[in-house]
């Protein structure tokens, strides 16, 4: 916590000594014991906790696996599936790891959502918001980068593909494209540098994270509620409170991860990749990791030329907007309220929105022809509409319900006058109204 | 302009300027090798002719070479596949430029212009959709050319982008006959 009042007293001789010295004890014990949360945070408070332990997994389980693995075209298939057959446990390793990445996504995604249904982005944590948005792009690049590594079909038609994104920009596209590839297709030189990169990002994840975390404990967490802390009533301490919490969440989730790794450890993956690369064929039907999935949608859903941008570069574009988007969200979004529950419109276009982003997968994942162009169109264009049209108009014409005055007013309004014991206000207000 | 006279701005001005000048400079300078060693290697650009003895392609087979890592299609045309591309009206191309590094970079994108004079049967083409670069498949699709299977864009008989989100006519490499038999391509 900045606010400056620590109240950490160290115990021991050794204590004080350290503290007097470089005071990381009090930061741990300010940040993570006495830190105070607001009393009333649901199970979707909880992927900020999963998602750090789903970091620290991917660059252990990730460390082990570069120490068996080879970076060279001719040996990359090869050493994978030693991974597999002869290492010891490397089976299990390689299946955290890439099992792991989905899981990153799917906590990442959860994590977004709940921002977005809560208003969590909302003056004063637009930098918050900004700077996982920024974590987020740089997951893409490195779940991308390490699905190239086992240099299967999938691994080498989708940096074709991903690659090609670049050969759309005028002009210097070409020499772009040529500069990430360091030839003329996807060959040797792109699958080195793949894997130095690749070992390279997460470390700069974990640093933006720390901005991040930093960032959060400037502004404070964000509620349910979307009201400001204000007065002690309204908070809890981190531990045991929030600790309990966020590991009783990670349990749960790791529980579902553990079952992937163990009972389906190649559904989120493509049979295609179990082949070895081979330039000269394409598969028959190219899919990105299932996480892209919607923004591929995206990509292929334009195919038609506007005015001087052909559709190639107007697909490209779209879906990078796709992404720009989320960066610009603290702007467009109009309302003084926070959070959906208080806003019944919007709570309505926040789960078509959800929808849309499924349907818009769903789409990723099928082959691009007949009506499945016709409905990624519309999926995408409603998908713009929602950030474009929806949050900036939704904030001017909608008639927010009555928000309560606090955070404990609210919490006791919906426990009915019952005890004031923080765990009966954990449950999300939308569900236990 | 003695060395001493402190009060004049605009020398100081000066030394900021050139002092921030050199130091940004210098940054580009060292920032350079580390964006150059990304591009292709010497070994990459050593561009390397391939000649492709065509003799065993009768009408209506291909077969397809690797250049510059990348697959190039030679298809010897059937009769049918020649008047489809002839019938073709150049306002109905998504694409109009011929794509042929071998003719002016503006000519049209008739069927002749995608093939080499006295050789029309013969289509010699990097095999590679322009939208994302994908590998075609050949013989396949509305338009009895090519169709690729990543993102549905659909090519003609003579490789002209036709229906789908590529933007270009697939590109007709530098090549010549240097017998009724051998294609020089590069």
């Amino acid at each position: 916590m900045s606010e400056g009042h620590s109240t950490y007293t160290p115990k021991t001789g050794l204590g004080r000594w350290f503290d007097a010295r470089m005071p990381l004890p009090r930061l741990v014990y300010d940040s993570f014991v006495a830190y105070p949360v607001p009393r009333n945070l649901n199970y979707a408070w909880t992927f900020g906790g999963i998602l750090s332990i789903m970091l620290v997994a991917q660059i252990l389980t990730g460390i082990v696996l570069a120490m068996h693995y080879t970076a060279d075209t001719n040996l990359a298939f090869d050493s994978v599936e030693k991974i597999m057959r002869d290492v010891n446990s490397g089976w299990l390793l390689r299946y955290l790891h890439s099992n792991g990445a989905s899981f990153f996504f799917v906590a990442v995604y959860i994590h977004i959502f709940r921002g977005l249904y809560y208003g969590s982005y909302k003056a004063p944590r637009e930098l918050l918001w900004i700077l996982g948005c920024i974590i987020y792009l740089l997951m893409m690049a490195t779940g991308f980068m390490g699905y190239v590594l086992p240099w299967g079909q999938m691994s080498f038609w989708g940096a074709t593909v991903i690659t090609g994104f670049f050969s759309a920009i005028p002009l210097v596209g070409d020499w772009i494209q040529q500069l990430l590839l360091g030839g003329f297709a996807v060959d040797n030189p792109t699958l080195n540098r793949f894997f130095s990169l690749h070992y390279l990002l997460p470390f700069m994840i974990a640093g933006v994270v720390v901005l991040h975390v930093w960032a959060l404990h400037v502004v404070g967490q964000s509620n349910p509620t979307g009201i400001e802390v204000k007065s002690k009533t309204d908070t809890v301490a981190f531990t045991p409170y929030a600790t309990i919490k966020d590991a009783f969440g990670m349990i749960v989730f790791l529980f579902f991860f553990a079952y992937f790794v163990f009972y389906l450890p190649n559904y989120l993956g493509h049979p295609d990749n179990y082949t070895v690369a081979n330039p000269l064929k394409t598969p028959a039907h190219i899919v990105p990791e299932w996480y892209f999935l919607p923004f591929y949608a995206i990509l292929r859903a334009i195919t038609f030329n506007v005015g001087p941008i052909n559709s190639k570069l107007g697909g490209v574009l779209c879906m990078f907007g796709a992404i720009a988007m989320l960066f610009l969200v603290p702007w467009l979004d109009t309302s003084k309220v926070r959070s959906a529950v208080y806003r019944p419109w919007y709570k309505l276009f926040f789960w078509l929105f959800v929808a849309d982003a499924i349907l818009l997968g769903w789409l990723g994942s099928q082959p691009a022809e007949g009506s499945f162009v016709f409905m990624a169109q519309m999926a995408t264009l409603f998908y713009f509409a929602f950030f474009l049209i929806a949050l900036p108009v939704l904030g001017l014409i909608e008639t927010p319900r009555r928000l309560p005055n606090s955070i404990t007013e609210a919490v006791l309004e919906k426990n009915k006058g019952g005890s004031g014991h923080p765990a009966g206000a954990t449950a999300a207000p939308e569900t236990k109204g | 302009m003695s060395a001493t006279d402190i009060h004049d701005p605009n020398r100081r001005d000066f030394l900021y300027v050139a002092t921030g000048t050199a130091a940004v400079v210098g940054a580009g300078a060292f920032a350079w090798p580390f964006i150059d060693q990304m591009r292709p290697d010497a070994s990459t650009l050593a561009l390397a002719s391939v000649e492709v003895d065509v003799s065993s392609l009768t009408p209506g087979m291909s077969l397809i070479v690797k250049w510059r890592g990348r697959p190039v299609v030679v298809r010897n045309r059937t009769e049918q596949e020649m008047k489809d591309g002839e019938a073709v009206k150049l306002s109905d191309l998504k694409d109009p430029i011929a794509r042929n590094a071998n003719l002016p970079a503006d000519a049209p994108a008739t069927d002749a212009n995608r093939t080499t004079p006295g050789k029309e049967a013969w289509m010699v083409m990097v095999q590679v959709c322009t939208h994302l670069g994908c590998i075609p498949l050949g013989q396949e699709g509305d338009f009895g050319g090519w169709f690729c299977p990543c993102h549905g864009s659909q090519y003609d008989t003579a490789g002209r982008i036709r229906k789908g989100p590529a933007p270009e006519n697939m590109a007709v490499p530098v090549f010549k006959f240097v017998s009724d038999t051998k294609i020089l391509i590069g």
